[in-house]
């Protein structure tokens, strides 16, 4: 099992979205999924399409407009 | 079976290439799959050298045109260069349209055959619409 980190900083809609789909699907099952970002709208999306993907949403942080999404596959 | 998108990219008018590829790429980033079928002035876009070439469907006449791409450059907007590779990458498909490609003259040597899928007429369209959960026409 490990860990894959994507920073998004800077990026925005729809790349935050499309790069955490990126590498979730190149993680393999268990993988952990840390997603860094600041563009505020694809904190909440990150969230549904993880939902929608049937994943598990560990963690989402959120410090100083930078929010850090976990995900485990 | 998994959900599917399938959009008919009519117009070559960059901000509709931006709304077909954004969308596109966020149905496969939640888990659907996704096919664009390029037609008329949209497969103009998959000439070579042609994706970043359309012109804004609207307000281009009065300057605001230049404007809006400043803007989008200070909003950090991707390409939709990187936007059609995402695309490809998640396991999007493309259909060019071969009616098109007889009517406007162009062959295959002259479109990005590195990011089509395949070539196909109104069958092919059907085939995917009638078994997607979303269909638009842009």
């Amino acid at each position: 099992m490990s860990k894959i980190k994507v920073d998004c900083c800077g990026e925005t809609c729809p790349i935050p979205l499309i790069e955490t789909r990126k590498a979730i699907r190149k993680a393999s099952l268990g993988d952990i999924i840390e997603v860094r970002g600041t563009h505020q709208a694809s904190k909440k999306e990150i969230a549904m399409a993880v939902k929608a993907l049937g994943l598990k949403l560990v963690d989402v942080k959120e410090e100083g407009g930078e929010w850090v999404i976990t995900i485990q596959k | 079976m998994t959900e599917k998108l399938t959009i008919v990219v009519h117009s070559g008018d960059m901000d509709k290439i931006y709304s077909a590829l954004i969308i596109a790429n966020g149905a496969l980033s939640m888990g659907m799959e996704a096919s664009l079928f390029f037609t008329f002035w949209g497969l103009q876009r998959l000439q070579r050298g042609g994706l970043e070439k359309g012109p804004l469907s609207k307000m281009h006449m009065l300057g605001i045109g230049s404007m809006i791409k400043q803007r989008m450059n200070k909003a950090n907007v991707s390409s939709l260069e990187r936007l059609i590779h995402a695309f490809k990458e998640l396991g999007g498909k493309i259909i060019a349209c071969d009616m098109t490609m007889e009517i406007m003259g162009i062959k295959k040597e002259d479109l990005r055959e590195d990011l089509i899928s395949e070539y196909g007429a109104v069958g092919t369209y059907i085939q995917e619409a009638r078994e997607s959960t979303i269909n638009l026409f842009i």
